[in-house]
């Protein structure tokens, strides 16, 4: 039996039950309000203790992202990203979250080629592309600053 | 009562974009790994023409944790890093702007690569 692309996509929407957009959308709003309400609450604590309002700001992307490598290592990042989708995805946690998961899943396969160079599977073409464009936007202002 | 306003700031602004990310995968073939690069790219352009600066000011955290934010801080950092040191900083300020991220991230993997054990295949 043989079925043409097309013909495997009509199915596959016909099977996998899909979620409402508005649902989706209201998820995302309210998982990554929250991922961002609970640095901002980090950086207004550690700012009430003395810390310098730069240095809060770099410590609450810190531990955003420690925490979402221990959650992922428990499992429990996964649960909460099937509700969050965009919402875990697009905040820093989603970074994180995808060097820590093809680490874990790779390890088997070694430290070296399985584990190291899964981490950068997904992360790796953020770094090039977003560094890149960096540099190219740095080569303009450089040039065209007075 | 600043507090809260600075905490339902954040929430709207960071929910917002994420839902704007929300509204990309599910209406496009955009995989989730695309999204990540599409948003710190576009953080990186709208860094450099600051239009991204406002909302940085305005809803802290909000802007800075999205990964246009991270964006914002690569063009930012490279922009800075040539004010310190010239056309070297075209090469130096990229990387060096999202080291502490980056770093963070390398230790946690690899900390939780060697603390776990090994899934069962």
């Amino acid at each position: 039996m043989s079925i043409s692309k097309e013909d495997y996509a009509r199915m596959t929407r016909r099977v996998s039950p899909r979620s409402p957009l508005w649902l989706d959308c209201l998820k995302a709003f309210l998982v990554g309000g929250a991922i961002c309400c609970f640095a901002q609450a980090l950086v207004e604590g550690l700012f009430r203790l003395g810390v310098s309002r730069d240095n809060a700001k770099t410590l609450a992307m810190m531990t955003l992202i420690v925490l979402t490598a221990l959650l992922t290592a428990l499992g429990w990042f996964d649960r909460i990203a099937k509700h969050g989708g965009a919402g875990t995805a697009v905040p820093i946690t989603g970074f994180a979250n995808a060097m820590v998961s093809p680490t874990l899943e790779s390890k088997a396969e070694g430290f070296i080629l399985g584990a190291a160079a899964q981490m950068f599977s997904i992360a790796g073409p953020v770094i090039v592309y977003g560094c890149s464009a960096a540099a190219v936007y740095g080569l303009i202002y450089y040039f065209l600053r007075k | 009562m600043t507090l809260f306003l600075a905490l339902g700031k954040a929430f709207l602004v960071g929910g917002l974009i994420c839902l704007v990310g929300q509204i990309l995968i599910d209406k496009t073939k955009l995989t989730p790994a695309r999204i990540l690069v599409l948003f710190v790219v576009l953080g990186v352009v709208l860094g450099a023409f600051h239009v991204y600066d406002p909302l940085i000011d305005w809803a802290e955290e909000g802007a800075t944790i999205p990964l246009t934010g991270f964006g914002w801080a690569l063009a930012k950092g490279t922009r800075e890093a040539i004010e310190e040191d010239g056309l070297a900083g075209v090469l130096e300020g990229p990387l060096f702007s999202g080291a502490i991220g980056i770093m963070t991230a390398i230790l946690s993997s690899l900390f939780v690569a060697f603390a776990t054990r090994s899934k069962e295949k």
